[in-house]
């Protein structure tokens, strides 16, 4: 079964979610200068998240993020990471759109969202809107930041 | 003879939604048919504005405002005229800090728990900004109780008032506000009580108790939203500025701005007021009266114990407050955040709440952050908590992903 066939069993999906929520991937902050700083905590009170984003030269360069949240929240920023560190601003807004039509319960296309896909049920659940997509509003609200710096 | 299957067929909510175990009443309750045909019996039969009614239906909707007042004057052992209508037990507190905040100068002490919830903090928190008092806490143990001797200690010269929930929304826990009242009362401090999480559930007696203001909330006891009262003994409530300035809360005003407000309740009514929600909230203690309210308490302490004693024997849950004998019970799976289990209670048809519960700091107290509460009512049965033990059981990391697939 290939990469795409394995995306589309439920199983596997479950399995992804969980294993990013157990262990997910680019969690600490650096607090470093370099990075932009989100403080997600106003959306909802129960998930309390900061995200940090590299971005440098139109070029996001890393991301990290650190807080109390639920298996929502915590595995579809852990993906977030993932899917947009190495990418270019123009890139990562192009999957990022896509990610949101899919929440939105609109057309998406899988194929650059990947693991994310596993996202794909949330929109029956209005109330877990906010936790599938605090991480990607942290990141979109710096990619913002990041341009308006450089204009 | 309180028969809860009888009073599960006056409730419409229960009917409608079979197999439906709603466990959120601290959140808001569910309305009787009573209620439903008070509300409604005004919209479509004599549905007018209320004061100085010249027509038939108009004195009709006066006299059915105005007999709320009487209902709960009954229902919370107070005089028709302390009974001020507003649009919750937000409102209510807010009021009450507003008048108190009047009567308060820099360096004067308040007295909380910090088991209280935000509309009882921050309103304070504000006037402390504004004015510099000070806020000081009265210390409660891990399962959210304030103990007659620890208010003791924490009461001095300095303290103005005491403003505390008489039943704390998180764990239920009942405090000795009659005890608390008497001791405030020897420093010459008020004594405020959030009621919100109280009066549906006991009765209330605010002459006993000897509290000074208290608020709560219609919804929260069988009646419409967007209406609460403000009980205030007369003198003081005569003596309290009102938030709001307005129509039907003055007498004369004149042309060089000086101005003559009505007297307490109607002075703090400014506006049209949420004249069915009135109505309906009259016709809901009016049930509530019916049913008893001390056999709504005896049942629901019955309940809780049961729910008590099964929830703490599951391996999975960690529970908060087992030796409350009243109010919500207050829980976590072990190792799963609260949302996820909550969102597997509902996958299951368990309505619970998740979150901090707006006493957001409340965790500094009992360890923890987020809980799941599942709070009772009278109507809920021994069936349901058996349902919902089945469903706890199955509380897990892999099932609280498990429903988005």
């Amino acid at each position: 079964m290939g990469m795409n066939e394995m995306l589309k069993d439920p199983m596997v999906l479950r399995e992804l979610v969980m294993d990013h929520y157990k262990y997910p991937h680019h969690h600490g902050l650096v607090r470093d200068g370099r990075y932009l700083s989100r403080h997600m905590a106003s959306d909802s009170c129960i998930d309390d998240i900061t995200v940090e984003a590299d971005i440098q030269n139109n070029m996001i360069r890393d991301i990290r993020f650190d807080g109390v949240a639920c298996t929502i929240s915590t595995a579809s920023t852990s993906m977030m990471t993932d899917l947009l560190i190495g990418k270019t601003v123009d890139e990562a807004k192009q999957i990022i759109d896509q990610y949101f039509n899919m929440i939105d319960a609109k057309d998406y296309d899988p194929e650059v969202l990947e693991e994310a896909v596993a996202m794909q049920n949330v929109y029956k659940q209005a109330n877990r809107i906010k936790c599938a997509t605090i991480g990607w509003k942290a990141i979109k609200e710096m990619i913002t930041e990041s341009e308006a710096v450089n204009e | 003879m309180f028969d809860v299957n009888k009073i599960r067929e006056d409730f419409p909510m229960i009917r409608n939604n079979p197999g439906l175990v709603y466990f959120d009443n601290g959140a808001t309750s569910w309305k009787p048919q009573a209620v439903i045909d008070a509300v409604n019996g005004f919209w479509t039969g004599y549905n007018s504005n209320v004061e100085r009614g010249d027509y038939p239906i108009a004195a009709k909707a006066d006299s059915a405002y105005l007999n709320t007042r009487k209902i709960i004057s009954r229902f919370i052992g107070c005089r028709p005229e302390e009974v001020v209508f507003t649009a919750n037990v937000s409102a209510s507190i807010n009021q009450i800090v507003y008048g108190v905040g009047k009567w308060l100068k820099e360096g004067d002490t308040v007295l909380v728990t910090e088991a209280e919830h935000a509309s009882n903090l921050l309103p304070w928190f504000r006037l402390r900004k504004e004015k510099g008092i000070n806020i000081e806490y009265i210390p409660v143990d891990r399962q959210g109780r304030a103990h007659i001797e620890d208010v003791r200690k924490a009461l001095h010269e300095g303290v103005r008032a005491v403003s505390m929930a008489y039943v704390t929304n998180v764990l239920g826990s009942v405090q000795p506000i009659k005890e608390i009242a008497e001791a405030a009362h020897e420093y010459g401090a008020l004594m405020i009580v959030d009621g919100a999480q109280s009066v549906p559930h006991r009765k209330t007696d605010v002459r006993d108790l000897d509290v000074d203001f208290m608020g709560f909330s219609s919804h929260k006891m069988c009646g419409p939203d967007g209406v609460g009262v403000l009980y205030g003994k007369y003198d003081l409530l005569q003596k309290m500025e009102p938030v709001f300035m307005g129509g039907g809360m003055n007498a004369r005003f004149y042309s060089g701005f000086d101005y003559i407000l009505k007297d307490a309740p109607e002075r703090f009514e400014a506006g049209t007021p949420n004249i069915e929600g009135v109505i309906g909230l009259g016709a809901a203690a009016e049930y509530l009266m019916s049913v008893g309210m001390d056999d709504i308490e005896a049942y629901e302490k019955e309940l809780r114990a049961y729910f008590a004693g099964r929830i703490a024997q599951l391996d999975n849950i960690e529970f908060y407050n087992p030796d409350n004998e009243t109010g919500p019970v207050t829980f976590n799976a072990k190792d799963v955040f609260a949302q996820d289990a909550a969102g597997f209670l509902a996958s299951r048809n368990i309505a619970v709440r998740s979150g901090n519960h707006c006493a957001k700091i409340l965790h500094e107290v009992i360890g923890t952050d987020q809980t799941l509460r599942a709070s009772l009512y009278f109507y809920n049965t021994k069936d349901e908590v058996d349902r919902f033990i089945e469903a706890a059981k199955e509380i897990s990391v892999e099932n609280a992903i498990g429903i988005f697939f």
